[in-house]
């Protein structure tokens, strides 16, 4: 189907509602909504969401108060099988505060409108859960970080207050917190079990320890030095978020990247899918104390660490992402090293594989541990790996072709069951397809320029940029003002997505596999909490 | 089991011999920016000041008084103004900048009238004697053989958390030199702290350190540890682990890579020769 039908569908539909629907990017369809018929967002929303089978993307506010006096709220959806987005755009009057929760309907939106919330002071009339998500008990109820009255620099003094943890009573049941300083290697949070005997008959997570106020810290900076900020959203995700971030400023200013460039990102992206699987893999082995697994896992990763440092002078791929391209160049002296990694890395992962599903202690750990259904997962709007494990076949890489992904051919691997199981052989599977893209990559590379410059941004402007992260889709959403300076900064980690998966997959699990099912999701605290 | 037994076998030893061998970086590697004052005008200093997405270039100019500097602590190594003042800045391969004194990470060159007239490079590392002034060298002496470390996350991107969790792995095997990961601060003899502290978890990086015993170390991890690095103080943000507890080692990087990690370990072991 085509943007014009659908655009036609749409103003058929709700011609009186709407300001104004038209088609941006190429792939991005913009519907702007009446200001007086906010009350329509919900239906809108559903409307998309049934009639297309679009899958809600995340939803996110601006403050444009100093100038339109109101606010706006963007849901963003993807419909998949046209290959396009779809937002919507719906002002809120500064003089009432408040909108209809689409989260009531569809609540693959509960997080996404509690962030705006807690971070805008708009109440989603409506929302079937609206207890605080970003805000810590200890932050003020009327200071709203993200409104544009609210300095960056200032200091909101702690008041009293407790976790809206909800307790779960009766006989034998016992309340274990932990965090949010953890016992591993890893990132804080708090989660608070309870348990009857071993199983967790709930699970409730405290997040957003890692809040750094990246998203207001980009506020007014030039995309250069944004573009820094975007590497340091997740380190796992480093180029993921780079590469979205880079997307948006150049689909914004209407540039297409030289292919070589193209075809560099897709390499780098395709290794850090690879080195952060073969950590899980091994992290996942490490958690049912089978550390020869371990070992050999982290031994190969640590390969391909080295090989991106030797590649662009950063074991993360820092530095390396730039506004039109990308900043460092391949040699065609490292490319048989590169390739002959590639085959190292798909036998020992061969054999790894071999060596994990014939042990039965392995196999007795991951199976059917932590199921995350099919249903659930669609319902709350599961992402990436943890989506493809549990059935739902979605990648960007294929969905939202970008950086020539549709040249290459690969498969997208999916599995049913939904367990830790499933997510490991997800990643292991990946692997493989993406040692083969690299070799796909390598045959064709390109020859030209690495980056093109980039003017200056345009004023005024709206800009989506995407890729499929390791993790699943990265989307950054980018705004400026009537001057073209950076206004609003949405960074969507696929990690804000999946948090609520955990919380189902760990029901009825005994409490010695909670780090098993963490680490099967392996979730980033700091993209959640940026 | 023998199958396990026959992959260890082929596999062979992997772990690295750094220390005791020196790990170069590749030569594109992006490790400690260096200015060469002499051939550095104040106006192409600005323009590398005015690049810099952490402020770890500054020139400050009082009339005819001009001051720059480079702080390695706040320094996220992306090579910006070595790209654009390619004549007198380069990235070398230099990594092991772990520093007792976070004093010691900071290159600074006066000019008068454009013209340079001094420039103060940093030592790499305190002498025996000012370091026999340290209040905590006791502990060192303590902690001399083995060590049990405590990592506290306060706010990092996590990049810093792979390197440290890379420690672990059969490359870089940790525990070769005694030192151990520990589940508890009440365990813990170090205290390995990542992250610019953020404001909600900085009451958990207080209560972490007290509930360490004493005597203990901080070790303040990547550019936000030492600095607050690209988020620097915010309402979110605190600006560095010496804002909220005292530091005794600083380890730069962005993240630092593995060895830079190794490097600073073992220097707050006291086991490494001082330069």
């Amino acid at each position: 189907m085509s943007s014009r039908l659908i655009m036609e569908t749409l103003q058929s539909e709700f011609a009186d509602h709407l300001a104004k629907i038209y088609v941006q990017h190429e792939d991005e369809i913009q519907v702007e909504l009446l200001s007086e018929r906010l009350d329509w967002l919900p239906k809108i929303c559903l409307f998309v969401h049934h009639q297309w089978k679009a899958f809600f993307v995340s939803a996110w506010a601006s403050d444009g108060c100093k100038q339109e006096h109101q606010f706006k709220l963007h849901y963003l959806f993807s419909l998949d099988n046209e290959k396009l987005f779809l937002v919507i755009h719906a002002p809120v009057s500064a003089d009432q505060p408040d909108f209809p929760s689409v989260a009531a309907h569809l609540i693959a939106a509960n997080w996404a409108e509690r962030e705006i919330q807690d971070t805008f002071g708009l109440t989603a009339v409506g929302h079937p859960n609206p207890k605080a998500l970003w805000s810590h008990p200890d932050w003020p109820s009327s200071t709203f970080a993200m409104r544009k009255d609210f300095s960056i620099h200032s200091n909101p003094t702690r008041v009293d207050g407790d976790f809206p943890i909800a307790s779960v009573e009766g006989e034998g049941v016992l309340e274990i917190p932990v965090g949010p300083i953890h016992a591993g290697i890893i990132e804080p949070g708090h989660f608070r079990f309870s348990v009857a005997g071993e199983p967790i008959i709930r699970l409730q997570a405290q997040l957003f320890y890692t809040h750094k106020g990246t998203e207001k810290l980009a506020e007014g900076l030039s995309p250069e030095r944004v573009l820094h900020l975007s590497e340091r959203v997740s380190g796992d995700s480093t180029f993921g978020h780079s590469t979205a971030f880079c997307h948006a400023v150049e689909r914004m200013c209407g540039l297409t990247i030289p292919e070589r460039a193209q075809s560099l990102r897709i390499l780098c992206l395709e290794l850090e899918r690879i080195h952060n699987h073969l950590s899980d893999i091994g992290m996942i082995a490490n958690d049912v104390a089978f550390l020869i697994g371990y070992a050999h896992a982290m031994r190969v990763r640590e390969d391909v660490m080295s090989l991106n440092e030797r590649l662009w002078g950063s074991r993360l791929i820092r530095g390396v992402n730039a506004l039109g391209g990308v900043r460092r160049d391949l040699s065609l002296s490292i490319i048989p090293e590169i390739k002959s990694l590639m085959i190292k890395v798909r036998e020992e992962l061969r054999e790894l594989d071999q060596i994990l599903m014939n042990s039965a202690s392995v196999v007795d750990r991951l199976e059917t541990t932590g199921i995350l259904h099919q249903s659930t997962a669609k319902d709350i709007g599961i992402v990436g790996i943890a989506g493809r494990a549990s059935g739902l076949d979605r990648d960007f890489r294929r969905d939202h072709p970008h950086l020539g992904y549709s040249r290459l051919t690969f498969n997208v691997p999916t599995r049913q069951t939904g367990d830790v199981m499933a997510r490991t052989q997800v990643r292991i599977d990946e692997v493989m397809e993406s040692t083969q893209i690299i070799e796909q990559i390598l045959q064709k590379i390109p020859d030209g320029p690495i980056k093109i410059s980039t003017p200056e941004l345009p004023k005024s402007a709206f800009a989506l940029g995407y890729c499929e992260g390791w993790r699943g889709p990265i989307l950054h959403a980018l705004e400026t003002d009537s001057h073209g300076a950076i206004t609003r900064y949405k960074i969507d980690d696929p990690s804000f997505h999946n948090w609520p998966a955990l919380l189902f997959a760990v029901q009825g699990n005994i409490v010695p596999d909670f780090p098993l099912i963490n680490k099967s999701f392996n979730l980033s605290y700091s993209g959640n909490d940026r | 089991m023998l199958k396990f037994l026959r992959k260890s076998l082929q596999t062979g030893l992997v772990t690295t011999q750094y220390p005791r061998l020196p790990d170069l970086p590749p030569e594109n590697f992006l490790g400690a920016p260096v200015i060469n004052f002499e051939k550095i005008s104040i106006e192409r200093l600005k323009e590398a000041e005015k690049v810099c997405p952490t402020g770890a270039i500054a020139v400050e100019t009082d009339g005819t008084r001009s001051k720059a500097s480079l702080s390695y602590a706040s320094c996220i190594f992306c090579g910006r103004c070595a790209e654009a003042v390619p004549e007198a800045i380069t990235m070398s391969q230099e990594f092991e900048l772990a520093t007792f004194f976070k004093a010691r990470l900071i290159t600074s060159a006066e000019y008068v009238d454009g013209k340079l007239t001094g420039v103060h490079l940093p030592k790499r590392e305190a002498s025996i004697e000012e370091l026999g002034e340290r209040v905590r060298d006791e502990i060192f002496k303590t902690l001399g053989r083995s060590l049990h470390i405590r990592h506290v996350d306060a706010g990092s991107c996590n990049g810093c958390e792979l390197e440290i969790a890379a420690l672990q792995n059969p490359i870089f095997d940790l525990e070769r030199f005694g030192m151990h990961f520990v589940a508890s601060p009440r365990h813990a003899d170090m205290l390995l702290v990542t992250g610019p502290v953020t404001r909600n978890l900085e009451i958990a990086l207080q209560k972490t350190y007290e509930a360490t015993p004493d005597p203990k170390v901080v070790v303040a991890v990547g550019a936000c540890g030492c600095s607050g690095g690209i988020f620097g103080e915010s309402y979110a943000s605190r600006g560095g682990v010496d804002k909220i507890v005292p530091v005794d080692i600083y380890i730069p990087g962005c993240p630092p890579r593995p060895q830079a990690l190794l490097h600073g370990l073992l220097l707050a072991m006291g086991r490494l020769s001082i330069h």
